[in-house]
């Protein structure tokens, strides 16, 4: 069928690089020098730290940019000169997909075919496989913009594959996406390839994706620092991944702390109460088992951390310190919930949620989109109000005094939202003069932002000019200004890479031992390991609640090893979700 | 005491921050400080209802002394100018109906005999009515031409004068007289316009960013954070005025005749009442695009019933009565009064009146859904 020779190489870069402007004279290298085949046929993942290159290669394959140096062919063809013929043949998911959300889910699709002339009987074969595929039959005529992240994600899939494209392009297709939506995503891309023989190159910042690829290529700063088969990258951390046991009465997240500023070390993240870390020398490795660690094998992640950590001089955050650290002597009840319920017409987002987070604790909400997570964390903010039970917060009603209570809390939300025009330094003294602090204490806590945030170097910088990074810490530092009582923090590690993650975890587990009352929400099941109790929402009801070892045991023991608190969280809700169609 | 303080100095620091914003970014600025002064301008301009041009055509059956006289009185005013000199009538209509023509005026055959007669005399003009108002401004303009063609006549036959002696007040307008309404009504209508967009926008775009809800978590009371979007945007209407009464004055070269306390006390109010729609507004819109949606849908009817454009006379009694809940009629009325006839505060108290009551009801009404939609 082919008229064109058959190319094994679906891509194929040559000392590929580009540059962007920046500011008034400079220029930032987005990709240095990158050579790279890829066979088709394969699910190649391009992981790396935020700001590596990850998209600007996607873009560069997609002939939405033109290379500045080197040579890249795409099936075959030369970019950028084949642009418009390659824009034909294959689909490309851009992180923000343009869904229409005032058209349903049947009129995006019928747009996108009408698009790329899919017409006739290959259009109706077409939809009822997308449609199968993506389980959103059911759904056709609901409207984009009622789904939920996981399914406006299907969607968007489904509308990049309705003309069966050679290559599949997507770029971080799960930021946001719960981990049941994630799974049932990666199980159609992983069929696709299996079945179909798609080629599929995606960007992703969860390891655990990039383990199910045939191959991973890690970026860094516009070069590949790695690539290879997921075990060949897992290999490299052989004999240097372990696992420590927190004293006792420790916190994971506390020893986990330690242990990763210790220079020696690649990385160090909590996992199933214990702490899981990487050693970056034999010499390393040996002080880790005297110390009592014990070798485990090595998992995707472990290897990335290593190589990163070869040429990183790793900016370790500076412990948070409070001017008064809050008493956490005596574990007072500081958030208590008790039959909360919150209507929005006939639906019930909320029903009847108890639970109670005591002071100085690391509280984690989990549940899928859609779950009620949200809504019950802006009632808790004081956002919304609720339609019936009881909610305390800092020993508050929240319905009687509001504004009072709200001078004992922080809020960062999930897009950091400050004002982009404004630069860091006005951000943070509009929020202060906001909070009511002036004069010197206004000076002193603005200073005490800056440096506990290392912000001071972009002091003068707009807000929406900072990188992701710091506009998280930015959006921290704004919320911490008058030193609440509770800190609460909605998806803040959404989209965000994994260095990106720990840095912003162990300045949460500083906070926690000043004696900060931490709530968060996140869809990454294993940064749950880092609170001291989370409740697990589905449908609006709680599901499961407890410390996380609580939460993990209530999952059944899967193919042998040990459940993670991913599986736990699956396990949980699909039960949840089964109950309740059973009655 | 010290929690009023307080909540001036949060307040303080929201008009801060919205102001940092306006001043910051260059294209917010110019969009805010250009846009009325180009639509000053324009409207200046182009929105004026005198004819200064009246193509028209010519039938003179009679070509006698007196008829040729009539028609050099229309050909003397420069505005009438006289296109064709037909013979047969049919050509007038065929002018007309072609659109080449705006008027004709045909002269009876026996018009010398019928003045010396004392007879009237017979004169018949047409326009095109495809265009009303061109029409009868035409029109009035040609009668007037005609009237004042008797009162030579009757005075030099010694005639008694026709019973209306009154001596016109204009001739007729000779082509300034609607910029002088026009320019100053615009002091009110631009700033509204500007005012409106700004209220709505601005909370509406803290919507669509998410900064809304970092506001509502900080101490700011709604109330405060009301005060706080309402300062900026009456302190930006002030200056616009201010620019578009400058326009008038140094370009337009319009004579300011009153002073200017009252037109300001006069622009508060209004601002207040603008303001206050604004945030109705932005409490009703989710996005920015919906806030700019929603504002030009109000101002259209706000715009239509000022008496801007059409004399409220001329309304039927229930629209007229509609008028008066209209906040841009009454700033109108005091804008024009105090710039054109120097009116003064005294004069002017049932205009503020009218505007307070309406300051009042959108201030209380948008405060109230301001809070309903958070709570």
């Amino acid at each position: 069928m082919e008229e064109t020779r058959p190319v094994e190489t679906a891509v194929l870069a040559k000392d590929l690089a580009k540059s962007f402007p920046l500011g008034k004279q400079g220029r930032v290298q987005a990709l240095g020098g990158v050579s790279l085949a890829i066979a088709r046929g394969t699910l190649t993942a391009l992981v790396g730290p935020d700001g590596a290159g990850k998209t600007t290669f996607l873009r560069l394959v997609t002939g939405l940019l033109a290379p500045e140096d080197g040579t890249l062919e795409v099936l075959g063809l030369p970019m950028p000169a084949g642009a418009a013929e390659i824009q034909r043949r294959i689909g490309y998911m851009p992180q923000k997909f343009g869904l229409y959300e005032d058209l349903s889910v049947q009129e995006n699709l019928d747009l996108y075919a009408d698009l790329h002339g899919v017409t006739g009987e290959m259009r109706k074969a077409r939809y009822e496989k997308l449609l199968h595929m993506t389980a959103l039959a059911p759904f056709t005529g609901r409207l984009a913009g009622r789904l939920s992240g996981g399914m406006k994600q299907k969607l968007g899939l489904a509308c990049t594959l309705v003309r069966s494209p050679e290559l599949l392009v997507l770029d971080e297709p799960t930021v946001g996406v719960d981990p049941l939506s994630r799974r049932e995503l990666w199980e159609i891309v992983t069929d696709l390839v299996r079945d179909e023989g798609l080629t599929v190159l995606v960007s992703t910042s969860y390891l655990d994706e990039a383990e199910k690829c045939g191959s991973v290529v890690i970026l860094r700063e516009g070069r590949i620092v790695a690539s290879g088969a997921p075990e060949t990258i897992r290999a490299l951390a052989t004999g240097s991944s372990f696992v420590m046991v927190p004293p006792s009465g420790k916190a994971a997240r506390s020893l986990q702390s330690v242990l990763l500023d210790r220079a020696d070390l690649c990385d160090a993240v909590p996992e199933g109460g214990l702490v899981r870390c990487v050693a970056s020398s034999k010499e390393a490795a040996e002080s880790l088992v005297g110390s009592g660690a014990k070798p485990v094998p090595p998992r995707l992640e472990d290897g990335f951390m290593s190589v990163l950590h070869a040429d990183t001089v790793r900016a370790a955050p500076q412990g948070l310190r409070m001017e008064k650290p809050f008493d956490t002597a005596e574990r007072g009840e500081v958030i208590a919930v008790r039959g909360l319920v919150r209507r929005f017409g006939d639906f019930t987002a909320v029903d009847h949620v108890d639970f109670s987070v005591r002071r100085g604790e690391v509280f984690g909400l989990l549940g899928p989109n859609g779950a009620g997570k949200t809504t019950t964390f802006r009632m808790l903010c004081g956002l919304l109000p609720a339609s019936g039970g009881h909610l305390e917060v800092a020993g508050m009603n929240l319905r009687s005094a509001r504004a009072d209570a709200r001078k004992k809390l922080g809020y960062v939300a999930q897009k950091f939202s400050l004002y982009g025009d404004l630069t860091v330094m006005e951000n943070l003294t509009f929020f202060a003069r906001a909070y009511g602090l002036n004069g010197a204490r206004r000076q002193g806590r603005i200073d005490w932002a800056l440096a506990s945030f290392e912000l001071s170097p972009w002091a003068g910088t707009a807000a929406g000019q900072l990188p992701g990074g710091f506009r998280q810490r930015l959006a921290m530092a704004a919320a911490l200004l008058h030193e609440p009582e509770i800190l609460f923090l909605d998806e803040p590690t959404s989209g965000a890479d994994p260095l990106a993650r720990r840095e912003f975890w162990k300045r949460i587990t500083a906070l926690s031992e000043e004696g900060v009352t931490i709530v968060v929400t996140t869809h990454f099941m294993e940064e749950a390991e880092y609170c001291d109790h989370i409740v697990i929402q589905d449908a609006g009801k709680i599901l499961a609640r407890g410390t996380p070892a609580e939460v993990r045991a209530l999952a059944h023991q899967e193919k042998g090893r040990a459940a993670t608190m991913e599986d736990a969280f699956i396990a949980i809700v699909a039960e949840g979700r089964a109950g309740k169609g059973a009655r | 005491m010290s929690a009023l303080f307080e909540s001036i100095r949060r307040v303080a620091a929201l008009v801060k921050k919205e102001l940092i914003l306006v001043f910051k970014d260059p294209r917010m600025l110019r969009s805010l400080l250009v846009p009325p002064v180009i639509q000053c301008l324009v409207f200046g301009y182009a929105a004026s209802f005198d004819l200064n041009n009246i193509p028209y055509a010519l039938r003179d059956a009679d070509n006698s002394a007196p008829s040729r006289e009539l028609a050099a009185a229309f050909d003397g005013t420069g505005i009438f100018h006289r296109v064709a000199t037909v013979e047969n009538p049919a050509e007038l209509a065929t002018l007309l109906d072609e659109g080449k023509i705006l008027l004709f005026i045909e002269i009876g055959p026996d018009f010398e005999k019928s003045l010396a007669a004392g007879r009237p005399a017979k004169v018949r003009i047409a326009t095109d009515g495809r265009n009303s108002n061109t029409a009868a401004t035409a029109l009035s303009y040609a009668n007037e031409i005609v009237r004042s063609f008797n009162e030579k006549k009757n005075a030099a036959s010694g005639i008694a004068q026709p019973s209306a002696a009154a001596v016109p007040r204009v001739w007729y307008n000779p082509n300034l007289e609607t910029r002088w309404t026009m320019v100053p009504s615009l002091i009110a209508t631009l700033t509204l316009l500007q005012t409106l967009l700004l209220a709505s926008m601005s909370v509406a775009r803290e919507r669509e960013f998410g900064t809304f809800d970092q506001l509502l978590v900080t101490p700011l009371r709604p109330a405060e954070i009301m005060l706080g979007k309402c300062i900026p945007s009456i302190l930006i209407g002030f200056v616009q005025a201010t620019l578009i009464l400058l326009v008038a004055q140094l370009w337009f070269g319009i004579p300011f005749e009153g002073t200017l306390p009252p037109l300001y006390l006069g622009l508060f109010i209004f601002l207040l009442a603008g303001v206050g729609m604004g945030l109705f507004v932005s409490s009703v819109a989710v996005t920015m695009q919906q806030a700019m949606l929603y504002s030009f849908v109000l101002l259209m009817p706000f715009m239509l019933l000022s008496g801007l454009t059409t004399p409220i006379e001329n309304m039927p009694d229930f629209i007229r009565h509609l008028t008066w809940l209209n906040p841009l009629r009454h700033a109108i009325e005091i804008t024009r009064r105090v710039y054109l006839d120097g009116a003064g505060i005294g004069t002017l108290l049932p205009e503020y009146g009218a505007l307070a009551l309406i300051a009042l009801v959108t201030l209380t009404a948008s405060s109230w859904f301001f809070r309903r939609k958070l709570y």
